[in-house]
């Protein structure tokens, strides 16, 4: 199978037979082409979608305190709740929530918080948080540390810096960490600083400690916001824990736990796993149209070898009238079937590749870095040389059983 | 050198078989030179066929050398064409895509000769045939006469025992068909067997012995003076089968 005068036999019969080689080639290479692109395709969009949630956490769950819009308890509607402190301790100690944090909004609206440093200021918005944030906002650390639960218990003026601040007050190469900024007239001193996966959105916030900026902007005890992360829970779980956290505040606030507008809820849980069924369905819908086209061009292949097989009764004929055996023929002509369904499919894989070269350069919300990888790649390679051979076999089988007699007077 | 004996052979044609061959009985030397000769579905090409291993028979014996060829494997035939056995084909047969030299060495590729190995053997195959000028060439570029060349030069580079040639002048003109039997007569005269069907009662002159086949039968086995009896006459035929 390996000896290289056998393969020489073969390219020599590639070689005198443009048109057939390329009529197989073409089919194969085109099959390979659109299962390649379409896989790096899915791989996109599955990837974009994934970028598209990396901004938080995709277990999170928010809780913004709101206006009542259902009588109450004696209430009227439109009553406003604010969260407190001991809402956070209460809400924390609900099982099934791995992460919380609140949130404080230091001064009368988000994006008005203005920060200083020397001769710069700018607004920027600022989180007031625990030290859970991190996880739920899924950002990085490049730098320093997040807010730590010292700061909070101490009250410390620690600022965590996102890199679009960081860039602005800070010169290039001057190190931030232990310098000391103003925000709404206190100072702060930096801790850290952090990136985000989803861009520069994500990146211009600042954090401090809840307990510093309730103390620090007279916030007294209140928050704003709920948030926390509910592990490994799915769909269902997480209402059930939602409708614990949503009771408890009902009960304390007095308000009706039905009341949709009193707190408003916000989950990434259920949006995710939507999104993620409705991915796997492209996938598998991707990957079968792929591999169909894939099978037609093998079927392809197949089908123009059992042609050429036909056209060379004569010479499969001569050939054994010269001492062929079965065998050699049968190596022949499945070897030339491998070789054209393996040399089209590198082709047709390195086109797709190209090609989604090209399409990633669409910057688009939906596709993010669409590629296949590399095992794809090597497990498309034996693929293509076991379609080969399955390709080859048919026509192989035939030309085997070609009968020199009839092959030699065929004129 | 060979022995058919009693050797019958049917074709199956619809719901009945035809009787092709009936009861031949040949046998052949080493070293002779022998015409077959007879009337289109006289049997000639499918006794030739049996002699070169490339169809079965129904009864009898077929001895090639010491080995009785019977109900053997495709792989044991193929051995035995390529060992034993020369052909040379009316249409050349020759392989288009391949050079001149490339089909003269065919039969060596078979026989898991190297490439240069064959090569060089080739070329001297070519010159015995006089066309090692054309040795680079394609069959599309050659004449009629230069193919049957390349053909016999292939079908001698396994260095076989006997050549069977059907037709082997049947596409050719009268001038090259002296020729190429000269080629013959000067293979013969180096010690293979050659046996040649033919309906051309000239290319059976240049031969030692005629067997004349009518309706699966032999019916003149002799020397050159049996087709020249005048009780024997001998009819006109068609020149070529196609």
């Amino acid at each position: 199978m390996f000896s290289w005068d056998r393969w020489q036999e073969v390219f020599d019969t590639i070689r005198r037979n443009k048109l057939r080689t390329t009529l197989t080639c073409v089919s194969v290479a085109w099959g390979i082409f659109v299962l390649v692109f379409l896989l790096g395709l899915g791989n996109g969009l599955d990837n974009g979608m994934r970028k598209n949630f990396a901004k938080d956490a995709t277990n999170g769950v928010w809780m913004w305190a709101n206006k009542t819009s259902v009588p109450f308890g004696g209430y009227d509607i439109a009553r406003r709740i604010r969260f407190e402190n001991r809402d956070y301790d209460r809400a924390k100690q609900v099982g099934g929530i791995d992460r919380i944090s609140g949130r404080f909004s230091a001064g009368s609206n988000r994006s008005g918080t203005i920060v200083r440093r020397n001769d710069k200021a700018s607004s920027f918005e600022l989180n007031a948080c625990h030290p859970d944030a991190l996880y739920l906002e899924s950002h990085d650390i490049v730098q320093g540390r997040f807010i730590s639960v010292a700061d909070l218990t101490q009250r410390r003026k620690s600022v965590v810096l996102g890199r679009v601040p960081k860039e602005y007050l800070f010169e290039e190469g001057e190190d931030p960490i232990g310098q000391w900024i103003v925000i709404n007239g206190v100072p702060f001193q930096v801790v850290g600083i952090y990136t985000d996966p989803a861009g520069s959105d994500q990146e211009r916030r600042l954090y401090v400690p809840v307990s510093t900026a309730q103390l620090a902007f007279n916030g007294e005890d209140k928050l704003n916001m709920l948030q926390f992360t509910v592990g490994e829970a799915g769909p269902e779980e997480a209402k059930a824990i939602i409708d614990t956290v949503v009771g408890q505040l009902a009960e304390r606030h007095n308000f009706d736990p039905a009341d949709k507008q009193a707190v408003r809820v916000h989950n990434n849980i259920e949006g995710f796993a939507r999104f993620q069924k409705l991915f796997w369905m492209i996938a598998v819908f991707v990957t079968v149209i792929g591999l169909g086209t894939l099978a037609a061009g093998v079927v392809g292949v197949s089908n123009i070898m059992m042609i050429a097989v036909k056209e060379r009764t004569k010479e499969i004929g001569v050939r054994k009238a010269l001492g062929a055996t079965p065998s050699s023929i049968i190596f022949m002509i499945i070897q030339e079937a491998v070789f054209l369904t393996a040399l089209a499919g590198l082709l047709g894989l390195a086109a797709g590749v190209g090609m989604l070269e090209l399409a990633s350069m669409a910057n688009s919300d939906f596709l993010s870095n669409p590629s296949v990888d590399v095992g794809t790649g090597i497990k498309a390679a034996l693929f293509l040389v076991g379609a080969g051979a399955l390709a080859g076999y048919f026509p192989a089988r035939a030309a085997a059983r070609v009968n020199p007699i009839h092959a030699l007077r065929d004129q | 050198m060979l022995r058919l004996s009693k050797v019958n052979k049917y074709y199956k044609v619809g719901t009945h078989s035809l009787h092709v061959l009936r009861d031949i009985e040949v046998e052949v030397a080493d070293g002779e030179f022998v015409a077959i000769m007879g009337q289109s579905g006289s049997g000639k090409s499918t006794m030739l066929n049996i002699l070169g291993i490339l169809d079965e028979y129904d009864s009898g014996e077929y001895w090639l050398g010491d080995t009785l060829i019977r109900d053997l494997s495709e792989r044991r035939s193929a051995h035995y064409r390529n060992r034993f056995i020369g052909f040379v084909f009316q249409s050349f047969n020759l392989l288009p895509f391949k050079t001149a030299l490339e089909n003269v060495a065919l039969p060596l590729y078979y026989q898991g000769v190297s490439r240069r190995k064959r090569n060089v053997i080739a070329m001297e195959y070519l010159e015995r045939v006089g066309i090692r000028d054309w040795a680079e060439h394609v069959p599309a570029e050659m004449s009629g006469g230069q193919k049957q060349r390349v053909a016999i030069a292939r079908s001698l580079i396994g260095k076989p025992r006997l050549i069977l040639a059907d037709e082997p002048t049947g596409a050719l003109d009268s001038e090259t068909s002296k020729q190429i039997m000269e080629l013959m007569a000067e293979i013969n005269a180096s010690g293979i067997t050659v046996l040649v069907v033919t309906h051309d009662p000239e290319v059976a002159a240049r031969t030692q012995r005629v067997i004349r086949l009518r309706d699966g039968k032999v019916v003149t086995d002799g020397d050159l003076a049996s087709i020249s009896n005048p009780r024997m006459p001998v009819v006109s035929e068609p020149k070529a089968e196609a």
